[in-house]
């Protein structure tokens, strides 16, 4: 098990745990393919990443993780419908330029989708907002603000209505301080992240 | 004579003189078939380590070392294939053939037809990129291999690899892709014919009945150098020659003035007629341009339906003869077919050359490829 504690990544072992053994998986913005590499040990899962970088391919092909290098603002328009049983964006929601063509690309291509983003609505972001009236920067949020990959906050709240207006469906959710669960009803207060597994509404007739 | 040189000795092998002629792509049966091929690494007991590599345009057999002590330069993708490089040959036992229709020791229509006792020329059968490879699953067969661990190729060995997964799924463990296309856009056509033409037009040429006399060295030289045009990049000709003049620094107003890249062309041009012949550059070339996975099978993803093997699939963000889209296509087909394909565009300012250039970045990607492929062949 690795230890997410020591990192400012969403835990891989909460992400795991969201998935069912054997299932196929796509990974975006998979990096070097360790939570694939995790999921594929644990959970016996088959599946493939996508990531823009290089380097990234490289690392997740040294694991022996097929990957294709890509750029998700392109969406999904290759990949067929209902093809994977998980669709996987970690940590990378907010560097998405469009990301609401992104989350119905997501649920057309997986019929599980785990998305997980930092949560703005945290109070420690809330209060050097408020108090300092500065853009937050602290341990989950480590950029400034001219100098970061992520260009769409949300607050764990304001995802919650846009799963709505999407017609995407809650199945769970994780909300994790620094990788130790919070209750849910405190949650887009006290979250530093937020991990949720969403699939789409049937299509009323 | 430098003795720490790996001095490789070539092969031959030959078939298709009695009942096992190879029946063309074309539905014309042909034999005899000489093909001459080098050899690097052991051959394990299980004959589980090969790999076969397929050479591109204007390559041959020699994929690495030295032939003799003296040879100035060692084979063409020596950077890629030796003790500890991405072709491992203290691991993987690596093959390469000199391809049907060439001039480098495998049959061509330079070669000497034995019902006539003269050279083919044009009475060669025109050969597909499927030939090709029906000619290498023979030499494979022969050297007692039953599925390849990989084949891997650039440019026109990259369709050879490609083919090579739709001809012989279930002898393919893996493929590497470098370069390539599945079919050769209206653009890569034109480039070849251009050279063809060149050829042909050159008096000399005789209608491919030049043997035993001056060969089309002008007209090969030109489509030569029209294809090297197609190898580079508009940066790596800037930064390689900008617009400097040869010999002079300013212009002198007459046709002696030679730009750096005039020369070089010529140069490249020049060195191409000592080691080529004019015909196989029609017949391969004609063989590229025939190459159309997506045409013959009715769609690429029908094409590679019956595919088993592990893909790895590189292009290179300046090669404009094979550009990157034409690779896409080749993997998106493959996802959407379900087959293990991983795909990366190496960012190389090389243009199609890159494959023999960024030897380094593909290298770990391809040295990584193999051993998760070898690991898969043992669990199997």
């Amino acid at each position: 098990m690795t230890d997410d504690r020591i990192t400012n990544r969403f835990s891989y072992d909460e992400i795991a745990r969201l998935v069912a053994p054997g299932s196929h998986v796509l990974d975006l913005g998979c990096g070097s393919g360790d939570l694939l590499d995790l999921l594929r040990r644990t959970r016996g899962v088959t599946g493939r990443g996508v990531d823009i970088q290089e380097e990234m391919i490289r690392a997740c092909l040294e694991k022996g993780i097929s990957v294709f290098q890509g750029d998700l603002d392109e969406g999904l328009k290759e990949y067929r419908s209902q093809s994977y049983d998980y669709v996987i964006l970690n940590e990378t929601l907010q560097m998405i330029h469009d990301p609401v063509y992104l989350m119905n690309e997501m649920l057309r291509v997986g019929k599980r989708v785990i998305v997980n983003f930092p949560n703005f609505g945290y109070v420690v972001n809330r209060l050097q907002l408020a108090w300092l009236g500065q853009m937050p920067v602290n341990r989950t949020l480590p950029y400034e603000w001219y100098d970061t990959p992520n260009i769409h906050f949300c607050t764990r709240r304001d995802f919650v209505r846009l799963c709505d207006s999407i017609g995407a469906i809650i199945e769970a959710a994780v909300d994790l301080r620094r990788n130790r669960r919070v209750a849910g009803i405190f949650a887009n207060f006290a979250a530093t992240d937020c991990c949720f597994v969403l699939r789409k509404q049937e299509s009323r007739v | 004579m430098d003795a720490s040189r790996d001095i490789v000795i070539p092969k031959e092998f030959e078939f298709g003189s009695d009942d096992d002629v190879l029946v063309l792509e074309s539905g014309r049966p042909f034999g005899p078939i000489t093909v001459r091929y080098e050899t690097y690494g052991t051959l394990d007991k299980a004959a589980s380590n090969a790999v076969l590599l397929l050479h591109a345009f204007s390559g041959d057999a020699h994929a690495a070392g030295y032939l003799s002590g003296e040879e100035s330069r060692p084979g063409w993708w020596d950077s890629m294939v030796g003790p500890g490089k991405p072709f491992d040959t203290d691991r993987y036992f690596v093959i390469c053939s000199n391809v049907l229709g060439g001039c480098r020791g495998t049959t061509g229509p330079g070669s000497i037809d034995p019902a006539s006792g003269a050279p083919y020329g044009l009475s060669f059968p025109v050969v597909t990129i499927g030939d090709m490879v029906n000619v290498q699953e023979r030499l494979v067969t022969r050297l007692g291999i039953k599925r390849l661990l990989a084949v891997a190729g650039g440019s026109m060995g990259g369709m050879q690899a490609l083919q090579w997964t739709v001809s012989y799924p279930a002898r393919v463990a893996s493929a590497i892709i470098l370069a390539t296309t599945a079919r050769p856009s209206a653009q890569a056509i034109a480039f070849n014919a251009v050279g063809r033409n060149a050829i042909m037009s050159d008096p000399r040429w005789r209608g491919g009945a030049y043997y035993g006399h001056e060969p089309p060295a002008r007209g090969l030289a030109i489509a030569r150098m029209v294809g090297h045009i197609t190898y580079l990049s508009d940066a790596s000709m800037h930064a390689k020659f900008g617009r400097r003049l040869q010999e002079r620094d300013e212009f002198g107003f007459d046709f002696s003035d030679q730009f750096e890249v005039e020369s070089y062309l010529e140069y490249k041009g020049g060195t191409f007629v000592d080691r080529f012949d004019a015909n196989s550059y029609i017949y391969l070339s004609k063989a590229i341009d025939y190459f159309d996975l997506e045409g013959k099978y009715g769609s690429l993803e029908r094409a590679f339906a019956n595919a088993v093997s592990k893909f790895l699939v590189v292009s290179y963000t300046s090669d404009w003869l094979y550009p990157s889209y034409q690779s896409k296509e080749i993997v998106v087909a493959l996802m959407r077919q379900e087959k293990d394909v991983s795909y990366t565009e190496i960012d190389s300012p090389f243009g199609h050359d890159s494959f023999l250039i960024e030897t380094e970045r593909q290298g770990r990607m391809i040295s990584s490829f193999l051993q998760t492929a070898q690991r898969g062949e043992e669990e199997r």
